[in-house]
């Protein structure tokens, strides 16, 4: 008795995975959500995972998003995402794990001292730019709160990146921008929009 | 006909309930279970309110059902423990229109003071229970949970868990029903728990357990998935979802209703394949059911009890049924911790530093404030659960004073002992702590942080702030008063952002041969609009690098090298910096 719309294992193998790292409060919930419903009108099933609660306050975060013809578990597995969306440098540091060794790291060169780094117990690696560079070839680092700043609003980091991101999924432009355009509140929404094409077109340059 | 949406888990369960006809609902915030009434509320034609806990929202939603309209309670794990005492009774009285309680359970503990397994709570109550797997489920199941609490008159709990809850997935939803009111007649017997009549119950619910058995075997939901010969899995909720993709085509029996088990489902299952095994978050709850059923599973020797589970470590569980090389990770070693942290400008800060100088014996509780257990503040000595802040606090005031008097006793005095909490906590379960400190003489320091929201959940309202869920104005509860008229008569107010006054007011009080109260009193920064165009700056030059003032762990305040420097950007301005720093090295700068 196999169950219509239940995934085969040649179609879980095809399930594929966007991971976003960041630090509680900067956005990724959001980011991971339009990207999601891009996905989704594409025509993809999806599912998410994100993180609610404590971590919030200034915590290590983690938004998932996996898409494919069907797609069992909200959680992508170790080495499984093809592509790494992080808003500070540790944080694509802390969770390189969840990349596929060939995948492709996104990465806003933002610091965010976390709280041993603020004691002065450990300090922050000042070297983490570099490491990025070494331990996932390819990797691009933006200073995607200047470019969102220069876009019309900084707070549109999150929107650069995913920008960069988008030229490397199969969702058009026109649907892209539809569901910025639907989810993003409307005094935010010109920012935004500029803040996306600039990535797109950055990562196109590249 | 609705649209296929995206939607969490959470939000699929409140789209269903109003899918339902649900008409009244109730919760106290926790996470991950928050957003359902926050959802369900902006339906139109409902009912929906913030209860000051999860007792009060289960026992409305039980008095909501018996009047006549389908009702839900929803609440996080721990908070079925304060509603487990209409919890156990409810299923004796049954209901009138469908009871519906959510339990989102916390494996992980990404939000919670603990990971208990709630399905045991469907097991102790003969309460009937249904677990999805994804936002589908969710809305399918709990449009069903309203059906079988009709049907066998009986509260039925919808165990979520975090990744259900907090996973977004597509959601299909169905028609929408009305669901007329059944117009309310007195059932005295059935309804008033008295021992004569509980008697006459508990027999009805054994009996119903039985029927509900038979329903569970033929239940639609509960699926089994064919697939190659030798091995089969058991599980159920969001472990499914792993099994699934961490062994391909492998037999699977899926269980959306995990109380009462279907016991010739689970046999015809199992014994069709010579290797069983069971893939379920924490406790081994169908683990033991199918071992108990002459079966010998394997489970959780190798799935882990603790902690929440992925395809990873369901993989390396059961290595022997995967088909797939885990690829390569790449760890990196070293890397800061990042634990989550008070915001800059938290009204927390100012005068847990304050305590944390004056050597309190700090008895906590749970909000953000907790977060300053963490060095350097180091603020808090122990926390249980929502309220214990004031009632260890007494038992701990009571024991340092039996100490005291013996001979040669060298420990702390009980004057130092301090209880902790937010002001929606206190509201939550704090009254009755203050009742017994005032009524059996306690004389230690109560301080309440008042900054007037439910703040780790996501700002929700409660009778502190008397505005409601639907941000209508309603009756406040006034704080000082009703200290007072619990018998306390010294109540104080401070401003957590003066230290000087913090510090003058707490040693008095925690010197004071009587029981206090003190409020600090400001509002959350997340949630101050207009705020005061100013932030601090370190002037370098005057500072002399003593770092004194990280001791406040304020993320706007860096040490960069040997510099110490304010983020401007991050900076609230509440000031707190400059007055602990010893040089007036630190000063505000008008944008
Ligand atoms: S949300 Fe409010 S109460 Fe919580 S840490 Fe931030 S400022 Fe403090
Ligand atoms: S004034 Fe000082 S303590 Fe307050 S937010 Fe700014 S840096 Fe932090």
């Amino acid at each position: 008795m196999h169950i219509e719309g239940m995934a085969t294992v040649s179609e879980n193998v095809r399930t594929r995975s966007v991971v976003m790292a960041g630090v509680g409060g900067q956005g990724t919930i959001t980011a991971a959500n339009i990207l999601a419903n891009a996905l989704i009108l594409h025509g993809y099933d999806v599912k998410t995972s994100e993180v609610h609660g404590m971590a919030q306050r200034g915590g290590s975060v983690i938004s998932m998003v996996r898409f494919g013809e069907s797609v069992a578990s909200p959680l992508v597995p170790y080495g499984g995402a093809e592509a790494m969306v992080a808003t500070e440098l540790l944080e694509a540091l802390r969770n390189l794990y969840y990349l596929a060794p060939e995948g492709r790291l996104i990465c806003s060169r933002a610091r965010v001292d976390p709280l041993p780094v603020l004691q002065g117990a450990v300090s922050y690696p000042e070297d983490a730019e570099q490491r990025i560079g070494e331990l996932a070839p390819g990797s691009i680092v933006v200073d995607a709160v200047g470019i969102a700043a220069e876009a019309g609003d900084k707070r549109a980091a999150n929107t650069v990146l995913l920008g960069i991101l988008s030229t490397s999924l199969p969702v058009s432009e026109g649907e892209w921008l539809s569901v910025i355009e639907r989810l993003v509140k409307a005094k935010a929404l010109e920012s935004n929009r500029n803040a996306f094409l600039e990535g797109r077109r950055l990562a196109q340059e590249a | 006909m609705a649209e296929r949406r995206l939607m969490t888990g959470n939000e699929a369960v409140a789209l269903a309930a109003f899918h339902a006809g649900t008409r009244f609902a109730s919760a106290y915030p926790g996470t991950p279970s928050t957003e359902i009434l926050e959802n369900f509320s902006r339906y139109e034609g409902v009912y929906a309110e913030w209860a000051p806990n999860e007792k009060v929202s289960l026992e409305a939603a039980i008095g909501a059902c018996l009047g006549g309209v389908r009702s839900l309670a929803a609440m996080k794990h721990v908070g079925l423990n304060v509603a487990a005492d209409p919890w156990f009774t409810a299923p004796y009285i049954g209901v009138s229109r469908g009871l519906v309680v959510v339990s989102a359970d916390d494996p992980e503990m990404h939000s919670s003071q603990n990971e208990q397994d709630n399905r045991y709570y469907a097991k102790a109550a003969k309460v009937p229970m249904l677990e999805p797997a994804d936002s589908q489920e969710a809305y399918d199941l709990t449009r069903v949970a309203f059906e079988m609490s009709e049907r066998f008159d009986t509260p039925v709990l919808m165990r979520m868990t975090t990744r259900v809850c907090h996973s977004r997935s597509i959601v299909e939803p169905g028609e929408p029903e009305t669901v007329a009111a059944i117009p309310y007649e007195k059932d005295s017997t059935k309804r008033v728990m008295i021992p004569g009549h509980a008697r006459m119950r508990h027999p009805v619910m054994v009996r119903r357990l039985d029927e509900l058995e038979r329903f569970s075997e033929e239940f639609g939901w509960q699926r089994v998935e064919d697939g190659r010969d030798g091995a089969g899995v058991v599980t159920s909720g969001v472990a499914y979802q792993y099994v699934k993709e961490a062994f391909g085509d492998v037999g699977i029996l899926k269980l959306a209703m995990t109380n009462p088990l279907p016991s010739r489902l689970i046999t015809d299952f199992c014994s069709r394949y010579e290797d069983i095994y069971v893939v379920e978050e924490l406790e081994p709850f169908l683990q033991e059911a199918v071992a108990a059923l002459g079966f010998k599973p394997k489970g959780k020797e190798s799935v882990p009890r603790v902690g929440e589970l992925n395809v990873d470590n369901v993989r390396a569980a059961f290595p022997e049924l995967s088909e797939v090389e885990p690829p390569e990770v790449r760890r990196v070693q070293g890397i800061p911790a990042r634990p989550p942290i008070l915001c800059a400008g938290c009204p927390h800060r100012g005068i847990m530093y304050i305590l944390a100088r004056l050597k309190a014996i700090i008895a906590g509780d749970i909000g953000c404030y907790t977060l300053s257990v963490l060095p350097p503040l180091s603020a808090h000595d122990c926390q249980v659960c929502m309220g214990a802040s004031i009632t260890m606090g007494h038992g701990l005031e009571k024991a340092l004073e039996l100490a005291q008097g013996e001979d040669g006793y060298e420990g702390p005095g009980s004057h130092r002992v301090v209880s902790v909490l937010g002001d929606s906590t206190f509201f939550h379960s704090g009254v009755t702590g203050l009742m017994e400190m005032a009524y059996n003489n306690g004389r230690y320091t109560v301080v309440i942080l008042d900054n007037r929201t439910t703040a780790m959940t996501g700002f929700q309202h409660h009778p502190g702030t008397g505005i409601t869920l639907q941000e209508d104005e309603s009756s406040m509860v006034d704080m000082e008063m009703l200290a007072r008229s619990l018998g306390i008569k010294n109540v104080r107010v401070v401003d957590p952002y003066d230290l000087e006054e913090c510090r003058r007011v707490l040693t008095e009080e925690m010197n004071r041969d009587a029981p206090s109260v003190v409020i600090s009193r400001r509002e959350c920064v997340l949630k101050v609009r207009d705020r005061e165009p100013v932030y601090y700056q370190v002037m370098q030059g005057v500072c002399n690098e003593c770092g004194l003032c990280m001791g406040i762990a304020c993320p706007a305040l860096v040490k960069r090298g040997e510099e110490i420097l304010i983020l401007p950007d991050s900076c609230t301005g509440c000031g707190v910096c400059a007055q602990v720093c010893k040089h007036e090295a630190i000063e505000p700068v008008r944008q």
